[in-house]
């Protein structure tokens, strides 16, 4: 075989196993990895560990705690899913849902009030009578929120009333803490004031040992700091402590307590720390441009979020966004 | 063009690990594998304290991944809810001496292998490789260090996938990898030796995917030790609740390139450093007298 010939066979063979291999790295590695869509509409069904189970996937995460005599129910995510969210909640138990939670004003975590409440029953009804309750909500379940919540949805801090007023929660409170027995454990409403917003609550099943965090925590967004509804970073960061503070994990910092975000997966204590670390960076960071009286332009230009965004920044509260509202928060009049 | 280039390397392990349709078990990877015959690229893993800060030689970063682990500091392994963790899987296979136990998890009346367990990694990182086809936890569900593992017999070894990694480390100097990576996995026996190839995909802080091999040796006589929990303990009084140790944002790490005689942008990494043209850049960049004669490194 003459040299010429033989460098021909080599690149034609070069040449087919570029072309051959394509396919076959293809179907050796499977797709190339990414970012997985979550709340696409696909709703599913798993439990969480004990009484506790998790309706993932229609727009927010919705807690679903079940006892012989009906359902606790944390969150009810936007109105257009609330069939799919019952078709799921009814694969867990078809015991009706006695309770209902909000952990805070926001449309994708309480559109569905209505229509999970009707579909429930109130298990004071009959006994309390009237009680100043609108009375179709007698034999509808409760909705438990921080008084912020109502106060928002129903026009009372200046914001536009939500409606209908079916979903304007109706059983509030005031105080740091609210707890009520269901399921055979104690479930305890934790007020995390001005954190995502001003009515935030997390919620803490504790023989389940699981708590449903609302959208102080996510796994798939940064933080929403809503300031308009009364948010802060440092609210942020209080209340992600708060949830360290209960969590403990079982082995290898792992297990033990779990944690439902108010979007995204099944979490645990590492899970929160690593946010809580990334959201206590970046505000540190970003303080220490302010206190260089750098303006949000320079900060921004200095990427203080560039090796987070692949995780955390999604087209609705990027990056950008999360940075202007800290920036805002260090900068204002009010800084917490 | 490095791209297409490791898909070739890619390819070529593949190939040699022959890509036909599962063939059904055709060798048994239960019992002991000792990983006393580290190679070059390992050993700097082994010892303390590991991969350098500022190192990143030989990694396919990016920016991002790179600005991570320049405001990354050790001191952060002292935050209580760092102290339990064991490495992830993606670095627990390679360091710090990943000794391990294969076990076999067979069905009692069949006899049929329903997995494989692995034991004996760095914290206990403990292993379960699923052969019995169940599909994969939901996106929703919880990620652990070792991540969910699936095998299937390849020819003459097993192919792993393990996806539902914890959002962790490359390396254990900052270089983040994020919760969205995939680690397959190639064990290949060749007599009492096993090949490991492990290759890791990352969208979000890998520009490519980041191909390494181990070889290990079966021991009969290697003992895996007790189970040692981590304690947690109050390591640093002085940090306030809440407080994370990072450094600032725009800090560079020259230690390591000065340690090493190295050009700082060598220690950079990246994809283009991982390749063996890359040695030519390295002429450039470095004075001759700095450059080892080949007869020096025989």
């Amino acid at each position: 075989m003459t040299a010429p010939t033989a460098a021909r066979l080599l690149a034609a063979f070069i040449v087919l196993a570029w072309v051959a291999t394509g396919p076959l790295v293809a179907q050796q590695l499977g797709p190339r990895t990414a970012k997985p869509a979550y709340d696409d509409g696909n709703v599913e069904a798993l439990q969480v560990q004990g009484n506790v189970h998790l309706v993932a996937g229609s727009g927010a995460n919705v807690t679903v705690q079940v006892d012989p005599d009906g359902l606790l129910v944390v969150d009810t995510s936007v109105v257009a899913m609330s069939d799919r969210v019952l078709a799921a909640i009814r694969t867990i138990s078809d015991k009706p849902i006695r309770h209902i939670i909000n952990t805070s004003a926001d449309e994708h975590h309480t559109g569905g009030n209505e229509s999970l409440s009707i579909a429930g029953r109130n298990v004071s009804a009959g006994i309390g009578g009237q009680g100043g309750r609108e009375p179709a909500r007698l034999e509808g379940a409760p909705v438990i929120a921080h008084e912020h919540v109502l106060h928002r949805m129903s026009g009372l801090k200046g914001e536009p009333a939500r409606m209908p007023y079916g979903v304007w929660p109706h059983d509030t409170f005031y105080t740091n803490k609210k707890q009520l027995y269901f399921g055979g454990e104690v479930v305890e409403m934790l007020h995390t004031p001005a954190a995502h917003t001003d009515g935030d609550l997390i919620v803490w099943f504790r023989k389940s040992d699981v708590v449903a965090t609302g959208d102080v925590f996510s796994t798939v967004t940064y933080p929403r700091i809503d300031r308009a509804r009364g948010g802060s970073i440092q609210g942020v960061l209080d209340a992600l402590n708060q949830i360290l503070d209960i969590t403990f994990p079982a082995f290898n910092n792992q297990g033990g307590t779990l944690v439902v975000p108010g979007h995204g997966r099944i979490c645990n204590e590492s899970d929160v720390a690593e946010y809580r670390d990334m959201t206590t960076i970046i505000r540190d960071r970003i303080r220490l441009m302010v206190e260089k009286k750098m303006t949000l332009a320079q900060v921004k230009a200095a990427g203080p979020t560039r090796d987070y965004d692949g995780v955390y920044s999604t087209p609705e509260w990027t990056g950008e966004m999360f940075v202007e509202a800290i920036y805002a928060d260090l900068t204002s009049a009010r800084p917490r | 063009m490095t791209t297409a280039r490791t898909s070739l390397i890619v390819a070529a392990l593949a190939l040699t690990f022959d890509a036909s349709p599962a063939l059904g078990q055709q060798v048994d990877l239960a019992g002991m594998w000792s990983a006393t015959l580290g190679n070059h690229e390992e050993l700097p893993l082994r010892g303390d304290p590991g991969v350098e800060v500022g190192e990143y030689v030989g990694i396919p970063l990016n920016d991002a991944a790179r600005q991570h682990a320049e405001t990354w500091t050790p001191t952060m392994h002292s935050l209580l809810e760092w102290q339990g963790r064991p490495h992830p899987v993606t670095y627990a296979m390679r360091a710090p001496r990943p000794d391990f136990r294969m076990g076999a998890i067979v069905d009692p009346k069949t006899e049929r292998l329903i997995a494989y367990t692995i034991t004996g990694l760095f914290g206990r990182a403990d292993r379960t490789i699923w052969l019995d086809g169940r599909p994969r936890p939901s996106k929703y569900a919880e990620h652990q260090w070792q991540g969910f593992s699936t095998g299937e017999w390849i020819g003459g070894g097993l192919k792993v996938t393990t996806t539902h990694i914890k959002y962790s480390f490359v390396h254990r100097n900052g270089i983040p990898l994020s919760p969205y990576a995939v680690m397959t996995e190639y064990y290949w026996p060749h007599g009492d030796l096993l090949t490991l190839a492990i290759i890791v995909e990352d969208p979000v802080y890998l520009t490519e995917p980041l191909v390494r091999t181990s070889t290990f040796r079966r021991d009969p006589n290697l003992t895996i030790p007790a189970l040692q929990p981590f304690e947690v303990a109050e390591e640093l009084p002085s940090l306030e609740k809440g407080q994370v140790p990072a450094y600032p944002l725009g800090t560079k790490h020259p230690e390591y390139a000065a340690k090493h005689n190295l050009p700082f942008e060598a220690s950079q990494g990246g994809a283009h450093t991982m390749y063996p043209e890359y040695a030519k850049r390295l002429e450039e960049l470095m004075p001759a007298s700095a450059i080892p004669s080949a007869s020096a490194t025989r």
